[in-house]
């Protein structure tokens, strides 16, 4: 019997509403299945698009960012900043290739466990559908950081 | 069937490598120029927005970036159908005057002189720029770097930075030229011209005064018979930044004059499967093979070819020049390839000249250097004269300026096929059975190829002045029969 | 006792490298006195048997400009590193994957078969270049390109990076100075691994444009309207890439009143350029309704063009499916 393709999806949420929404599923014992793999930020607006690559890079199926409902954010407008980047994030990763539906925005206050539980199990079946992503052109190790020497600038 | 592998060729711009066969009486059976690289411009333009190439096209080369600069700047005017304000062309020209004035004293002090100046058969150590230097003086190093540095000096204050101007944007340029800027390029344009007066004359004492190089410069042995093409002015002059391209045959009938809007009606591009270059040649003509004659629709674009397809220059003292030269060589078209040494400089001297011209128009440091295009953008075709040749930019984009298709014929690639013919020519000539294949005897097959302006050369140092070279020559199941070594173990 | 050994080559390179090198001006003979050059394709005729002939780690110091396109440059790139005993990623190609590597957002394939398909093409048989061809007299070769561009790193180990296209003439002679010093035992070398000849900020630093708060309610490109000679142009809606690109060039660019277009690369501690700048980018977008920021970003009409338009090969993802896939 052919097995099933599990997708891999990270999942960034904030720690004032979507983690908690996460974390209120758990603790409802709201099933979700497990492909969805979370990384708490202090907040939706913290989301660097290097996160984002490099989660694609390294395996990832999808990506999702979770924070709090636009007007909600604990850092007051900040999520509306995860919006933007969201939406040019999507443009980008299209012209390389990446079919857009991979990276998903959700808003969750810490209250909605039951959406946040619905929302992630119906993405798990959009990107089972969608199939493996197995990007093959990112090596994180392959890209060294680079230290700075400054030779003497002569302006 | 003996085997001599050049690779990779040196002293120009780019990759290159010749392979020369020798049948079995030791006389050469053929000879390919392979060209192995291909980076995709044509491909990966598409997509990138239209004001983007005049910056991205600059890295095709990045000893003349100022060509495909402005090629694509014109492009992209012509593709937003927009007329760019008279001080906008005033100091791109000017730009282009400067970028001519560093090219071709780069070429003629570092590549073309030292064969010349030390003659095709000075020993190894001395044929290069510092043989030339210790022949003619220290003196003359310190003008060569002055001239470069005052041209990039130049193409920095119009064009934004030194390698890579920015300022060509669709409409005209972003920005303007000071009184004070206007005042040090005159000065330093007044300069260039009796640098190129002095260049002219170091030509005349140490090439045409030596009969020996006069009979090298006439031989048949680097004497190709094609036709000539190069862009000319509402006069016929030769000018390179804006006009019509004049195509004149063998015997130097014109066959016509084409604006950008028609350059596919008259070149076209054959393609051999054992490079990544194609071959232009003239599609009224045919393409004919690798051949010679008023048949063939084979044609080069170089200096040379300018001078050839235009019935003079627009300045007066390069005008002077252009006559002297004809008188010299026996009447137009000249076809002598070592010839285009000299034409070189007498476009370097016309250069100056129109840099002196531009900078004194009393528009040149008005701000109205560029206007904001209306029209919806579509498609356009720029064409500007390269130190190496006519350079075409051919782009369609859709209603946002958003590139969709690209067509470039880049200005050497103008010439693949004569560089391929008189390469094989003079292998042909040099090598044959009995011969030892020696150092020397490379270098005249390298010097065929030189006279062409491989792009480049160190300005101020090609330096140790020994050639390590090696040769193998091996029979026809591959066995080595000989291997000749010099400077290198 | 003889000079140390040098040498300059070239990969996928436009030889815009070479040409600031010699903008260095009298620089140049600060080299020519130190260094014995045996290497360098574009001024002088030593081959690639001669790089073969030399002892392992007998050449100094060389400087390797242009990405990793074919084989041939993959090969000559562990050929110096084998003969070099310090490597340098010169320029923005050979540190980032430069220009060559928008090829990376299409496949090699697609990129072949435009070059012999066009307008003014004559192709009746439809060829393409073969690597290995057999004519009358034998087979000839040319090498093979890969699927996507790679930086110089990406092959070889490099010791220093030095970003820009090109790198700036002052920069270089900056660099030439501390070589020569570090050869008169008068200065050190800076750790393996550094970036030398620019600046830890960002182009902003340098520029001397004033900056506001930016709150971008729309993008315009550069020929739609003529902008404040003296405003930050990203505030004045201009896609510049200054905010997130090295410092170190001098802001030529904005001073010339054209936006930065991130040449110099990463800034620190960035594993990847683009990213930084779409942040920058977005971060800067005046509203909250995701559709009007969709129409906002109708401005921005090629994201990954614009923000890896010198860092492709360098940068986290690396090269699109086209390009893995090979079609496309």
């Amino acid at each position: 019997m052919a097995q099933q393709f599990e997708p891999l999806i990270i999942g960034f949420t904030c720690n004032w509403c979507s983690y908690r929404a996460a974390d209120s599923a758990g603790s409802m014992r709201l099933k979700y299945p497990p492909n969805i793999r979370l990384i708490r930020l202090m907040c939706s607006g913290r989301i660097d698009t290097t996160f984002v690559l490099q989660a694609f890079a390294n395996g990832a199926d999808a990506v999702l960012i979770s924070g709090c409902h636009p007007g909600d954010c604990h850092y007051v407008e900040q999520n509306y900043k995860a919006q933007s980047r969201f939406l040019l994030m999507r443009r980008m990763i299209a012209q390389m290739g990446i079919e857009p539906q991979r990276l998903q925005l959700l808003w969750a206050s810490a209250a909605e466990g039951t959406i946040f539980a619905a929302e992630v199990t119906k993405m798990i079946e959009e990107i089972r559908k969608l199939g493996p992503l197995n990007w093959k052109g990112g090596q994180l190790s392959a890209v060294s950081h680079q230290r700075s020497a400054i030779a003497e600038v002569a302006v | 069937m003996q085997r001599i592998t050049i690779d990779p060729i040196t002293r120009l711009e780019g990759h290159g490598k010749i392979e020369i066969f020798l049948n079995d009486e030791g006389n050469v059976a053929n000879t390919y120029f392979q060209i192995p690289e291909l980076r995709g411009f044509e491909r990966f333009c598409v997509g990138r927005p239209i004001e983007e190439m005049a910056v991205i096209t600059g890295r095709i080369c990045g000893v003349c970036p100022e060509a495909h600069h402005m090629a694509a700047a014109k492009a992209a005017d012509a593709v937003y159908h927009v007329e760019i304000p008279r001080p906008a062309k005033l100091l791109r020209e000017l730009l282009y005057s400067a970028f001519y004035v560093t090219d071709h004293t780069t070429h003629f002090y570092a590549l073309g002189g030292p064969d010349f100046v030390m003659g095709p058969d000075a020993p190894v150590a001395e044929r290069n720029i510092l043989g030339v230097i210790h022949k003619v003086g220290m003196e003359i190093a310190g003008k060569v770097l002055q001239a470069r540095k005052a041209g990039h000096t130049v193409i920095e204050m119009i064009g934004g930075r030194k390698v890579h101007p920015c300022t060509s944007i669709p409409g005209g340029l972003s920005k303007g030229i000071t009184k004070e800027q206007r005042d040090e390029i005159l000065a330093m344009g007044k300069w260039a011209i009796e640098f190129a007066q002095f260049s002219l004359k170091l030509f005349g004492d140490i090439v045409l005064g030596n009969k020996a190089y006069v009979d090298l410069i006439l031989g048949d042995i680097y004497t190709h018979r094609t036709h000539s093409i190069g862009m000319v002015d509402d006069s016929h002059k030769v000018n390179f930044y804006d006009g019509k391209v004049s195509v004149v045959d063998p015997e130097g009938k014109r066959l016509g004059k084409y604006a950008p809007s028609e350059y596919t009606d008259w070149i076209a591009e054959h393609v051999e499967p054992w490079t990544y270059l194609k071959f232009p040649y003239l599609k009224k003509v045919g393409w004919k093979g690798f051949v010679d004659g008023k048949d063939s629709g084979v044609y080069f674009a170089t200096p040379l070819s300018r001078l050839n397809a235009a019935d003079g220059m627009a300045t007066p003292l390069a005008q002077a020049e252009y006559d002297k030269f004809y008188a010299t060589l026996g009447g137009k078209p000249v076809h002598q390839r070592l010839a285009i040494h000299w034409a070189r400089l007498i476009e370097l001297l016309y250069a100056a000249e129109r840099w002196v011209e531009l900078v004194t128009d009393p528009e040149i440091t008005s701000d109205n250097f560029r206007t904001i295009p209306t029209a919806k953008p579509t498609e356009g075709v720029g064409i500007v004269e390269a130190p190496r040749g006519t350079l075409t930019h051919h782009y369609w984009t859709d209603e946002r300026g958003i590139v969709t298709k690209a067509n470039l014929i880049v200005g050497t690639t103008n010439n693949y096929a004569p560089i391929t013919m008189s390469i094989k020519k003079a292998a042909d000539s040099f090598i044959k059975r009995g011969v030892v294949v020696s150092e020397g005897i490379l270098n005249r097959v390298e010097m065929a190829f030189r006279a062409y302006d491989p792009c480049f050369g160190c300005a101020t140092h090609s330096l140790p002045g020994q050639m390590p070279l090696e040769v193998t020559v091996r029979d026809a199941r591959g066995n080595v029969v000989e291997v000749l070594k010099q400077f290198c173990d | 006792m003889s000079k140390p050994k040098f040498a300059m080559y070239w990969a996928a390179a436009c030889g815009g490298c070479e040409i600031a090198v010699l903008n260095t001006n009298e620089k140049i003979l600060d080299v020519d006195a130190n260094f014995d050059v045996v290497f360098w394709p574009v001024a002088m005729d030593a081959k690639y048997k001669d790089v073969e002939a030399m002892a392992d780690q007998s050449i100094l110091l060389t400087l390797f400009n242009g990405a990793i396109r074919n084989d041939e440059n993959e090969h000559i790139a562990h050929l110096l590193r084998k003969k070099s005993q310090i490597l340098v990623a010169f320029g923005a190609c050979a540190t980032q994957g430069g220009i060559p590597g928008l090829a990376n957002l299409s496949s090699t394939p697609s990129m072949v078969d435009t070059a012999f398909t066009t307008l003014s093409t004559d192709n009746p048989d439809d060829l393409r270049p073969q690597t290995k061809y057999t004519i009358p007299e034998g087979e000839i070769t040319i090498p093979t390109l890969y699927p996507a561009v790679k930086s110089l790193d990406q092959v070889v180990k490099v010791d220093y990076y030095m970003p820009g296209c090109p790198p700036e003439s002052h920069q270089i002679a900056a660099v030439i100075d501390l070589v020569v010093q570090v050869l008169q035992g008068k200065a050190q070398l800076p750790p393996t691994g550094a970036v030398i000849g620019a600046g830890n900020s960002s182009v902003c630093e340098e520029c001397t444009r004033t900056r506001n708060e930016k709150k971008i309610a729309k993008f315009t490109r550069i020929q739609d309207f003529k902008p404040d000679p003296d405003v930050c142009l990203l505030e004045q809606g201009i896609l510049c890439c200054g905010a997130a690109t090295r410092s170190g060039c001098g802001a030529v660019c904005p001073k010339a009143a054209v936006p930065c277009v991130g040449c110099y690369g990463a800034t620190d501690d960035s594993p990847d350029h683009g990213a930084r700048l779409l942040n920058a980018v977005a971060s800067v977008i005046d509203s909250r309704d995701p559709v009007e920021v969709e129409k906002i970003l109708d401005g921005i009409p090629d994201p990954a063009g614009m923000f890896y338009r010198f860092g492709m090969p360098g940068s986290l993802l690396r090269a699109s499916k086209a390009a893995w896939e090979d079609k496309g």
